[in-house]
């Protein structure tokens, strides 16, 4: 066990775990933040993206030891109020099936419109591709992205 | 049909959570058009048996509280049924609250998701909830202002009358509960239908989109025990020993228990228990066959030529029919078994203490879940409460309770509130798959190319029912024989979106394609000409099976659409392909672009009569993600086993499709004012039989057996 300092969503958090305990879990055990999705554990679905400086980065096979001082960014704190182009343009079109996908999708979006804030269709279905949506809400995924870049 | 519960009022407000001066319905769950309601009656005890499936409160706030009852897996009736209640109440959308109604066999009937059966079961109820509901506030309304009802008028939310008076729904909720529900009240004509048919977004988007903790997988609370079960590794293998010593002396371990044939480590926190499941030593022996893909294939084989068959239909005489024949077409279709594969892995909240129990999770047969566990722990069923979480995707893997039960036998072994998770690995290699199956499609033409015999043997492994007898083309060709054969295996299976026509449905219409060529016609021409003859079969309730005049609209359309009949640009290539499954009929065009040799879907032309559309959004998401979902299974979806053990066990070995795939999708609905019916299913069946038609069309090469894109097919890369 060692103890970690976290910085959060512009939080700070100490926490006490196993060097090798991924980000995912120290996030959704321990701080109970658990809008950060588990669903393969194996960084092949998205599902667990959160932002690391900025950079989107899958959480489930991220060490907390590899974390260091870079700020966290996850999904409760994209936003104060969920009002983030990106999850304002998720609501308009209406993206959610059933949803346990989209806060990996909606981080890695983020992520994608922060370092290229107008993408074309092929970088954001290359930015996208590695996220997994099991509903099929893909057309609305890239309609979302569009219409966040507008936003913006 | 529950009918003996005794309720006080007060423990019905108690147990509604409704608060401030409440207006209580519920409505007769016989389906007779009978309506009763609970109405607020001061402190007085309301006695009396009641039959509720849904209801709603009106608050003195001026919201409208309206409970959905159905699991919400993704489907949309969360937003759907209270769009449907509002509606007929004629309230303001915006000051509705929608809660998620917990198990409750008394007041609710059907509380399923599954079979896209909620929403024709429950469109009457829904609408009859909010229009008596309205029609008791504008009955309080008229004698406050002692006027007839009938010159009362609603608008949003608020009555009014000619003479200028007017009252909030709020302001009357407390005089409109001592109200008798009146009977038979008048449905809105549904032309003049202001929020069904909108584009309403889905009301848990804020929480969805914020990460608020509503799945299962989310679920806390203080002083429960994070646990993990492990199950054999193979199907035919049952636990022999374990020594569970050195994972329980793993930090933050609680215990290592062995129940049935299931291992669970239970700790303090995910990780640990994952780690710690790596230190169990656990050995496993044979108890049945250990099947591998290769068996399979063999007993495919076998059974195509014998076995023990099931006839489950016999029109007329086809050895008649094919020894006339003038020409026969013959061809097998084979798929693989597939996992389910939502994205939130199996997961449930347990906590048993004597003789009751608190359940907490997901899943599409609450009902079942309860009555299950209640007499697994011998627990009266009243003495368990469940509460729906919102699911993070089933696809039918969540209709079958079986991880539920065994977080409820944990709990109760080892006495503590505990939630399982299951891991990816675990959901994939942890059984109730799609089952495999081939089908061998023969049909019989006369001359001028009509079809005269059809014959279908269907063989599943653990399919149950391979076939679907009643379905078209019976009614549609004099003679038919349908047969079934099922395998019974150690590998355990279950329905999965569109169980047995996901994959029936496109094979059938692949064959259709073939038949039509053979016999010289168009394709969608030689449909058409079926169902114009059509005499479908009639049901238990003495009605058609299916109606071949919704069956032609929805045909008609999408070769409309698609530009079936017209002149088409060099190098593409159209595919159809039309099913009718779950009370809807779907046609759908798949367009192929052939290009300097490189074959690409570039398009889903689809057309659907679901009746009325209840919520736009929710539809088209439906419909696209069924198409997405589709393809994506027949394109690359397949779980093999060696020797019982799967051979896929997470998303880096078994594939679905992604965003850089998807063709381009366009969507159109018949609008013939018919009640609706479910969209969760019927988009997807179709799917690959107008995908593999295009393909044939644009390469000369038939796929028939999926996955398209395995090794040797030259389908990789289409997508």
């Amino acid at each position: 066990m060692a103890t970690y300092t976290l910085r959060v969503n512009g939080r700070t958090y100490t926490t006490d775990v196993a060097p090798d305990t991924p980000l995912l879990w120290v996030l959704r055990d321990h701080l109970r933040l658990t809008g950060t999705k588990y669903a393969c554990g194996v960084a092949a679905c998205g599902a667990c993206t959160v932002h690391l400086d900025g950079a989107a980065v899958r959480s489930c096979v991220m060490p907390v030891s590899a974390v260091g001082n870079a700020a966290v960014t996850t999904i409760e704190g994209l936003s104060e109020k969920g009002d983030h182009p990106v999850q304002r343009a998720w609501d308009e079109v209406d993206v959610p099936q059933c949803g346990y996908c989209q806060a990996g999708q909606i981080m890695t979006a983020a992520a994608l419109l922060q370092r290229n804030p107008n993408p074309g269709d092929e970088e954001i279905e290359q930015a996208m591709s590695g996220n997994l949506c099991r509903c099929g809400a893909y057309h609305r995924i890239r309609d979302a992205v569009k219409l966040a870049a507008k936003k913006g | 049909m529950q009918s003996s519960s005794t309720y006080s009022r007060r423990d019905f407000l108690k147990n509604s959570a409704l608060i401030g001066g409440g207006l209580f319905l519920g409505f007769d769950m016989l389906g007779s058009g009978r309506f009763d309601a609970a109405v607020a009656n001061s402190a007085a005890g309301l006695e009396g048996a009641f039959d509720f499936n849904a209801y709603l409160s009106i608050n003195s706030d001026g919201t409208a509280t309206i409970f959905s009852p159905n699991p919400e897996v993704g489907q949309g009736v969360k937003t759907s049924f209270p769009m449907t209640v509002a509606e007929e109440l004629d309230f303001d959308w915006k000051l509705v609250k929608v809660v998620q109604a917990p198990l409750d066999t008394v007041k609710f009937e059907r509380q399923v998701a599954g079979g896209s059966q909620s929403t024709p079961h429950s469109w009457k109820r829904l609408r009859q909830a909010g229009a008596t509901a309205r029609r008791m506030l504008m009955e309080a309304a008229a004698k406050r202002w002692g006027v007839d009802v009938a010159t009362c008028k609603t608008d949003k939310g608020v009555v009014r009358h000619p003479s200028g008076k007017q009252a909030t729904y709020g302001e009357l909720a407390a005089e409109a509960a001592k109200i008798a529900p009146p009977a038979d009240v008048p449905l809105k004509d549904p032309k003049d239908f202001r929020i069904i048919g909108t584009f309403v977004r889905n009301v848990d988007n804020h929480d969805i989109l914020t990460g608020k903790p509503i799945y299962g997988m989310d679920f806390y609370r203080e002083g429960m025990l994070i646990a993990m079960i492990q199950h054999p590794p193979a199907f035919g293998m049952k636990l022999k020993s374990l020594d569970g010593a050195a994972a329980k002396a793993m930090p933050g371990i609680v215990d290592v228990v062995s129940f049935k044939n299931n291992v669970a480590v239970v700790g303090k926190t995910t990780w640990e228990v994952m780690k710690a499941r790596e230190a169990v030593k656990a050995e496993y022996e044979k108890e049945a066959d250990l099947e591998s893909t290769a068996d399979h294939d063999r007993i495919f084989k076998e059974l195509m030529a014998g076995g023990e068959t099931q006839v489950k239909r016999k029109d007329g005489d086809t050895a008649a029919a094919f020894a006339a024949a003038a020409k026969i077409v013959e061809a097998e279709f084979q798929c693989p078994f597939l996992s389910h594969a939502p994205m939130e892995p199996m997961n449930f909240f347990a906590d048993v203490r004597g003789d009751r129990a608190e359940l907490i999770g997901p899943v599409q047969t609450p009902q079942s879940a309860r009555d299950q566990i209640a007499k697994l722990l011998n627990i009266p069923a009243e003495n368990i409460t469940l509460q729906l979480m919102r699911i993070g995707g089933g696809f039918g893997r969540r209709l079958r309770p079986d991880y539920a039960l065994e977080t409820a036998e944990l709990s109760s072994i080892i006495k503590a509130p505990v939630k399982v998770i299951w891991t990816r690995e675990d959901d994939m290699t942890g059984g109730i798959y799609r089952p495999a199956a081939r089908y061998r499609f023969r049909a019989a033409l006369d001359k001028a190319g009509n079809i005269t015999g059809y014959e279908l043997r269907g063989v599943g492994i653990n399919a149950g029912n391979p076939v679907r007898e009643n379905n078209f083309p019976a009614g549609a060709v004099p003679n038919v024989l349908i047969e079934a054969v099922d395998h019974k295996s150690p590998i355990t299976t279950g329905p999965w979106r569109a169980p047995i026509t996901n994959f029936l449905a496109g094979a059938e219409q692949t064959f259709f394609d073939e038949v039509a060529e053979a016999a010289g016609k168009d394709p969608v021409t030689m449909r058409l000409e079926l169902f114009r003859q059509a005499q479908p079969p009639l049901n238990n309730e003495g009605k058609p099976t299916y109606d071949p005049q919704r069956f032609i609209k929805v045909i008609e359309l999408a070769a409309e659409k698609s530009g079936w009949f017209k002149k088409r640009k060099k190098g593409v290539h159209l595919g159809f392909s039309v099913y009718y499954s779950h009370l809807t009929y779907v046609a759908q065009v798949a367009e192929v672009v052939k290009r300097k040799g490189k074959v690409s879907l570039q398009k889903v032309y689809c057309a659907v009569d679901c009746g009325i559309v209840v919520n736009k959004s929710g539809a088209l998401n439906q419909v696209v993600g069924s198409i997405v979902d589709g393809l994506g299974h027949a394109m690359y979806g397949q779980l093999t086993f060696k020797d019982g053990e799967p051979e896929q066990k997470n998303f880096n070995t078994y594939r679905l499709i992604r965003i850089n795939e998807i063709p381009e999708v366009e969507v159109y609905f018949v609008d013939n004012g018919i009640d609706p019916t479910g969209l969760g299913e019927p988009a997807l069946p179709p799917l690959s039989g107008a995908v593999a038609n295009a393909l044939y069309k644009a390469t000369g090469k038939r796929v028939r057996n999926q996955p398209f894109a395995a090794e040797g097919n030259g389908m990789e890369g289409i997508l």
